[in-house]
């Protein structure tokens, strides 16, 4: 069973083509980093993996199912949450949103709902904010909490869109390595990032998207690639060593 | 003090106004919340005057006014809702015209029966003294549904006034439980359009519950608190409205308003 399966998809917007032609094909366990410009379709492609958006032409089966049929066992992190600051609701009761399918229409949290987001927010290392208004959280801790609640659902497939826009560099290397823990558990992650560099390190697979996919089903992604992708020359930074996953490449 | 309460109960309508008050302050405490935090009060505004139509008619063809304007008012909901979901006309444009029209089908036809200006008057500026016993009956009603609704649906409540867009991605009806909501407002803007009238009705729904947030930090205490504070808006309205011989739903208003500012005032 595949993860994910798109074939042949294109979307229109006001009859320009968003995206080109995507195949995309990912087995369980795999960690595919999507990177690409501003506008490139990062954002629409993961709205056509939910089903929020039905592609124009093309074929997408996540989970072998039907988008709509799998948003149960997917975890999802949107690019921009907004919401309204003086909202009156707990870091605790946000990261229960998640936990929402699994309890089920009518019924209210069990305590193994509770105790999943429990866990979900000490992951994330806001064990202790549980009870203080989302509000009153800093920007970073407010992203975590919504990273906790993608999370919570033990879900086979995470999709994250720039999930670490506000997150400072220390927590964002914890953050990655959480996903390192997740993924070695099995979990399936679609990560989508501006960040080449840090995103390299830890995805098994790397994805450029402008309007069409440049895909190479392993991590060592040519700069001449990106270079296509982008439509102008990219700076791609690597890592030293034991992180280096791009090959030396000239300036 | 007593004596004059004791005097106050002493009629059936004052009876029945107190009975339809408190049921009402219960409504606009628990939809009050949802209808700020959803930011749709020009909607349950809307809704509110549309009901106009469905009052004119009733009180034209002779049938329970209250009863039509609850059809008027569940069309509009329905009517804004799908509207501005399904067509390229914006939520506020299709608002501003649902209001209108009904609003205009219920001046026409009041002018066509018996009686228009006083009891056009009534239904515009409240007249909780004309409350029957009938009318408590389905406002009763009406408030123990919207309670069993909230309890069942108040984590998807949540999900949707929080974050829409996320309860989409992760399964929940958001198109249909959005309708909800607007069925569930219009079912108390109707209630509470016989106590403080069509014109009125938007600041009862929402100023408990706006006052409410500035000092409460949970939803279910907010809404606690909002209920509280709609009973002694209304009740305290209806006795100094009997003392001073002034209209009851405006004396209630302007309680709630003076609330309001003090509350705002003393968050400074």
């Amino acid at each position: 069973m595949k993860a994910v399966s798109i074939k042949e998809v294109w979307v229109y917007r006001n009859r320009h083509p968003a995206l080109e032609n995507i195949c995309l094909d990912l087995e369980k366990g795999d960690f595919l980093g999507l990177i690409g410009p501003n506008g490139g379709g990062k954002t629409t492609l993961i709205q056509v993996m939910l089903g929020l958006l039905k592609p124009s032409r093309g074929d997408v089966r996540i989970l072998d199912r039907e988008p709509e049929g799998a948003r149960r066992y997917i975890g999802y992190l949107p690019q921009k949450t907004f919401f309204d600051r003086s909202f009156p609701v707990t870091a605790l009761e946000v990261v229960l949103m998640g936990r929402f399918s699994k309890a089920g229409l009518f019924r209210r949290y069990s305590l193994p709902d509770r105790e999943a987001a429990l866990r979900a927010l000490e992951a994330v290392g806001l064990k202790d904010r549980a009870c203080r208004q989302m509000g009153s959280l800093s920007g970073g801790e407010q992203q975590r909490v919504l990273v906790a609640r993608s999370l919570v659902s033990e879900p086979q497939l995470l999709l994250l869109d720039e999930p670490t826009a506000g997150v400072d560099a220390a927590q964002q290397t914890e953050f990655y390595e959480l996903l390192s823990r997740l993924n070695a558990r099995g979990m399936t992650i679609v990560l989508v990032s501006h960040d080449i560099s840090a995103v390299s390190t830890y995805v098994n697979k790397i994805a450029c998207l402008n309007q069409r996919l440049y895909y190479h089903g392993s991590r060592e992604l040519a700069a001449e690639e990106i270079e296509r992708a982008y439509g102008c020359p990219v700076d791609v930074i690597a890592h030293g060593t034991p992180h280096r996953v791009l090959r030396e490449h000239g300036k | 003090m007593i004596d004059i309460l004791h005097e106050m109960l002493q009629y059936e309508f004052m009876r029945s106004a107190l009975a339809a008050g408190l049921a009402a302050s219960v409504l606009c405490g628990i939809i009050g919340i949802y209808v700020i935090l959803n930011r749709i009060v020009f909607i349950s505004d809307g809704i509110a005057h549309a009901a106009f139509g469905g009052i004119g008619l009733g009180y034209f063809l002779g049938f329970d006014p209250l009863g039509l304007g609850i059809v008027s008012a569940l069309l509009t909901a329905l009517g804004i809702g799908l509207v501005s979901s399904r067509s390229k006309v914006s939520e506020d444009t299709a608002i501003g015209v649902f209001m209108a029209t009904g609003m205009a089908l219920g001046i026409l036809f009041m002018s066509l029966g018996p009686g228009y200006a006083r009891d056009i008057f009534g239904y515009l500026f409240g007249n909780i003294l004309a409350v029957s016993w009938r009318d408590v009956q389905i406002i009763l009603l009406l408030t123990l549904l919207i309670l069993v609704l909230v309890v069942l649906l108040y984590k998807e409540l949540l999900i949707l006034s929080f974050d829409p867009l996320y309860g989409e991605a992760v399964g929940l009806p958001v198109q249909n439980l959005r309708l909800l909501l607007l069925v569930m407002v219009a079912f108390s803007v109707v209630v509470m359009i016989k106590i403080v009238g069509i014109i009125m009705v938007i600041a009862l729904l929402t100023i408990p519950g706006a006052i409410g947030r500035q000092h409460l930090k949970s939803l279910p205490w907010i809404m606690a608190g909002s209920v509280a504070l709609g009973a002694i808006f209304v009740s305290a309205g209806l006795v100094i409205s009997y003392l001073l011989d002034v209209p009851s739903g405006a004396t209630i208003i302007l309680l709630a308003a003076a609330a309001f500012f003090i509350s705002t005032a003393l968050r400074r």
